[in-house]
């Protein structure tokens, strides 16, 4: 009686739509529009994760080569007879001869090594002095000044060599591309290729890109990222100082002790939008309270420290009242069960436990106040040329001094494309300071986070 | 540097409070804990924070008032006939700091002595050689009333050092001295030290208040200021941008606006539909392993830094897009309608793929907070998932979504970086994506650079650019936290 799955019986016909085995035309337009509605999803992930892609790929391909360099090899003679006439090595004396008084030093030794090197060419000494870095009789001068006792010896030295000879090498400039240029000329990087094959001249490892400082608009060679470093690590000992302590006394207050009233709604309302208020508002604010009020120094570290600490404090407010609000109430009633105070709860008790969460939180904030650029053009940390390295913490806090998004951006708006290479390792830079936070970040969460 | 070694005397004098402290309620008690009110280490805590405290909270306010005040006094030494044509009493006043500076210097180096310093005039010797000589370079010889400025300024800096230095450690020694008095068995302290560790927690949550409220009195004093210099009919109707230094210039925010709103467009254009799309597979679609991927992959692009995203734009997608579509001949398409790197299409793709991740996120939420009883539903009747999707999920999610897209339009209204490099800065009306035009935020940062004069409206302006800025950012922002928070009431 139960056997339904017989033929139906005779005279019934057969429904048109009723097998499972052949899709009818509108279930397999029903079909065929889910397969491309699934597929659109498929792109969309793939656009964004091929942007990542292409984003990573730009950012090594350019500035990978900013972390290697071109030296030129010369044995340069120091004739004691230009450097110290009177022969007693008396320093002040030898600090008087300028960099001019080294330039033909360089020259000779350019030419002898052309010599030496059996290079073919008809320039002089002068005009070989181009394929050299503009910085190279001051770097002589001041291994000198250093080191007056190799007066009259003749020391090798390996020079930077100018920016388009980097450049030559590293395939940014070629032959065509120097036509109308009047730093190089084609006879130079004829010159240039025999040192090539002789030895002298090698690209090696760049370390004064990581420790140097920002050079002047005529010799990106030199340039470094190092002083930006050291201000942008001066920067963030204010934010850590100011905004840890701060943004946690705000947590504990709004999440444990505030009242429900008006002004606590007011509070919260608050710092949910001074997340979202654009960074350049607080650039402005910067502008116009710390340096055209109070009159604190101009491009200081720390004004922009401060700066970015009213920038993040919402931001670690958010994230310590989420990890306070994850500790279970059943830890706060057991505390003011044995007799704490409600303060000696939270601070012994529940304050310890949400410690992860905090500085996983602090440190996302610290890793977003790093990167940050807008707030500090406004507030003058652009524009000039951070070339000495600060000696102590109160110059490190007040002397004029730049950061990494900022030199980063100093260096994209100059006009020599030997910059861009320099602004593309210094993203790369910045990039290995932001993985390394989030890492950090991340291994904090997962190796301290507790599931209640 | 004084101001550190005060800070250091005073933590060690808290410091030492803290031991005194509970070393007398200790001997008040006999000897036995047990006979104290609190654990004794409150009795510490309270006479630390009674010194430190009071002290601290001088010495900050002493260190930002003191150099305002003297500003003043001093500037007004200055009078109007000395300060030159095309300069004004603020560059004065920074020559005026700058004299007091090397002054100091000499004074420090041994170069001279306080007494011949006090004494110097610009009869009997030659300041900006002496200056000179000791690494202080001057752009011009001082003037007498210079001079006598920088000397004032530095005899009144000195004694104010001098009297806040006397002024915080007696407010510390004076605190620790009481604290330490009042301490006893029956000193009820933790009571005493929880309600002032409240105190700082209360001030530390109202700072955040403070912030806006700075925000907006700086740029409203400064907005107010703008608009005593030039017409508000001009700022808010006008229809042109040409700032010059002649004293004429047009300044209306509506050309910015139009540039601010287009990329923004164009970036809502490339990052909505994305976002979308991605939000829905990976919350309706993708497996758990391909969730865990790539969810994290695509916030990757949320955590980069907005310089990346600029130079990004300036140096790779600008030139590209020019390959497309200028270059006449030798381009791709063989047009020539493109004739720079900077357009509103480089600034608005780039910022859409910044804020691709941003719209993915926040709609994916919002689409995980739809009922699973209603997907379950649709489901049962027979609709494929794509219909379940589009048919009842989207439409519970509709207000979250519009929520979460008012939010990535505000974030790219008040976008910087990408802008000033990638847009340009050319302010005009065009419908013609190609071509650089600018926006409210580039314009701030060319105003606020390099040198400023916060007399002439060209400076001034900015300041009622980043108060439209900031108005516009946060109706936006309210708007859309106010649907997004009626959406959740309807689900929970």
């Amino acid at each position: 009686m139960t056997d339904l799955t017989n033929s139906p019986a005779a005279g019934v016909p057969r429904p048109k739509h009723g097998t499972l085995l052949t899709q009818d035309a509108r279930t397999a337009k029903r079909n065929a529009a889910e397969k491309r509605f699934q597929m659109y999803g498929m792109i969309a992930i793939g656009i964004g994760l091929l942007m990542l892609l292409v984003l990573v790929f730009t950012i090594v391909r350019n500035g990978a080569g900013a972390f290697q360099q071109t030296f030129i090899t010369l044995d340069v003679q120091l004739l004691e007879d230009k450097l110290d006439k009177n022969g007693n090595r008396n320093i002040e004396e030898i600090s008087k001869v300028s960099t001019f008084g080294y330039s033909p030093l360089i020259s000779q030794a350019l030419e002898d090594k052309v010599a030496s090197a059996n290079v073919q060419t008809e320039l002089s000494g002068k005009q070989l002095g181009d394929i050299l870095s503009k910085s190279a009789a001051a770097t002589l001068r001041n291994f000198v000044l250093r080191h007056p006792e190799t007066i009259g010896t003749t020391v090798n030295f390996e020079f930077l060599a100018s920016s388009r000879v980097d450049g030559y090498l590293k395939g940014r400039v070629t032959r065509d591309s120097i036509a109308n240029d009047k730093n190089i000329s084609v006879e130079q990087l004829d010159v240039v290729d025999q040192l090539v094959e002789g030895g002298s001249i090698e690209k090696t490892f760049n370390l004064s890109f990581i420790t140097g400082a920002d050079a002047s608009d005529q010799r990106p060679e030199s340039a470094g990222i190092g002083v930006s470093m050291l201000g942008s690590l001066f920067m963030m000992l204010v934010v850590l100082a100011l905004a840890l302590p701060i943004g946690v006394a705000a947590s504990i207050y709004l999440e444990e002790f505030a009242p429900k009233n008006w002004i606590t709604d007011i509070i919260e309302v608050n710092i949910s939008n001074l997340a979202a208020v654009p960074s350049i508002v607080f650039g402005i604010l910067g502008l116009a309270v710390f340096i055209n009020y109070m009159h604190l120094p101009m491009s200081a570290p720390l004004v922009g420290g401060l700066v970015l600490t009213l920038m993040t404090l919402p931001t670690i407010i958010i994230s310590t009242r989420a990890s306070l609000k994850a500790v279970p109430p059943s830890i706060r009633d057991a505390a003011l069960g044995v007799g704490a105070s409600k303060m000696q709860s939270v601070f012994h008790h529940v304050l310890p436990l949400a410690a992860p969460g905090i500085l996983t939180g602090t440190i996302i904030g610290l890793a977003q106040a790093l990167g940050e650029t807008a707030p500090l053009l406004l507030i003058g940390m652009v524009g000039f040329i951070a070339s000495n390295a600060p000696d102590s913490l109160a110059s490190g806090l007040l002397s004029p001094n730049s950061a990494m998004p900022a030199q980063i951006y100093e260096w994209a708006k100059r006009a020599d494309p030997a910059f861009y290479e320099r602004a593309w390792g210094g993203i790369i830079i910045l990039l290995l300071f932001l993985v390394t936070m989030n890492t950090v970040a991340v291994i904090l969460r997962r190796r301290f986070e507790r599931r209640w | 540097m004084p101001v550190l070694w005060l800070f250091l005397i005073i933590v060690a004098l808290s410091a030492i409070g803290f031991v005194a402290g509970r070393a007398r309620a200790y001997q008040s008690a006999g000897g036995d804990a047990r006979n104290l009110h609190s654990l004794p280490g409150y009795y510490g805590y309270n006479v630390a924070l009674t010194a430190l405290v009071p002290a601290l909270a001088v010495l900050a306010v002493w260190l930002l008032a003191q150099p305002m005040l003297i500003e003043n006094s001093v500037s007004k030494m200055i009078p109007d006939e000395i300060i030159a044509e095309g300069s004004n009493r603020s560059l004065v006043m920074s020559d005026v700091r700058r004299v007091a500076n090397g002054l100091d210097l000499a004074v420090s180096s041994g170069a001279m002595t306080n007494d011949e310093v006090n004494a110097l005039s610009t009869d009997t010797s030659d300041i900006r050689a002496t200056l000179g000589s000791i690494g202080v370079a001057l752009g011009s010889d001082v003037s007498p009333e210079v001079l006598a400025a920088a000397q004032s300024y530095r005899s009144k800096s000195y004694t104010g050092t001098l009297v806040m230095t006397v002024v915080v450690l007696l407010l510390a020694i004076g605190g620790l001295a009481l604290a330490y008095t009042r301490t006893h068995k029956d000193f009820r302290a933790r009571n005493v030290v929880e309600r002032g560790v409240l105190g700082l927690l209360i001030i530390a949550a109202s700072l955040a208040i403070l912030t806006t409220i700075g925000i907006v009195l700086s740029m409203l004093f400064e907005t107010m200021n703008f608009f005593r210099l030039h017409p508000w009919t001009d700022f808010f109707f006008g229809g042109t941008w040409s700032p010059n230094f002649r004293g004429d210039s047009d300044l209306s925010i509506l050309p910015l606006l139009w540039g601010t709103l287009y990329i923004s467009f164009i970036a809502l254009l490339v990052a909505v539909p994305i976002g979308l799309f991605a939000a829905i597979y990976l919350s309706e679609y993708a497996s758990n392993a391909v969730r865990s991927i790539a969810k994290p992959l695509l916030e990757i692009l949320a955590g980069i830094p907005t310089i990346v995203y600029g130079l990004f734009a300036l140096l790779t997608v600008g030139p590209m897009l020019v390959n497309v579509f200028g270059r006449g001949d030798q381009g791709l398409l063989g047009v020539e309608w493109m004739s720079g790197a900077t357009s509103v299409l480089t600034a608005g793709v780039v910022m859409g793929i910044m804020l691709i991740p941003f719209v993915s996120s926040l709609s994916d939420d919002i689409i995980n907070s739809v009922p699973q009883a209603m997907r379950d539903g649709s489901l049962g009747l027979g609709a494929t998932k794509s219909e379940t999707v589009r048919q009842v999920i989207m439409p519970a999610a509709l207000p979250g979504i519009v929520g979460a897209i008012l939010l990535a339009a505000s974030r790219a209204i008040g976008e910087t970086m990408i802008v000033v490099m990638g847009a340009g800065a050319i302010a005009k009306f065009s419908l013609n994506p190609l071509e650089s035009m600018t926006t409210i935020t580039t314009r701030i940062v060319s105003q606020l650079t390099g040198d400023t004069d916060f007399a002439s409206p060209e400076t001034l302006v900015a300041f009622a650019l980043g108060l439209t800025l900031f108005v516009l950012t946060l109706g936006l922002n309210i708007l859309a936290l106010y649907i997004v928070r009626k959406y959740r009431e309807q689900y929970e």
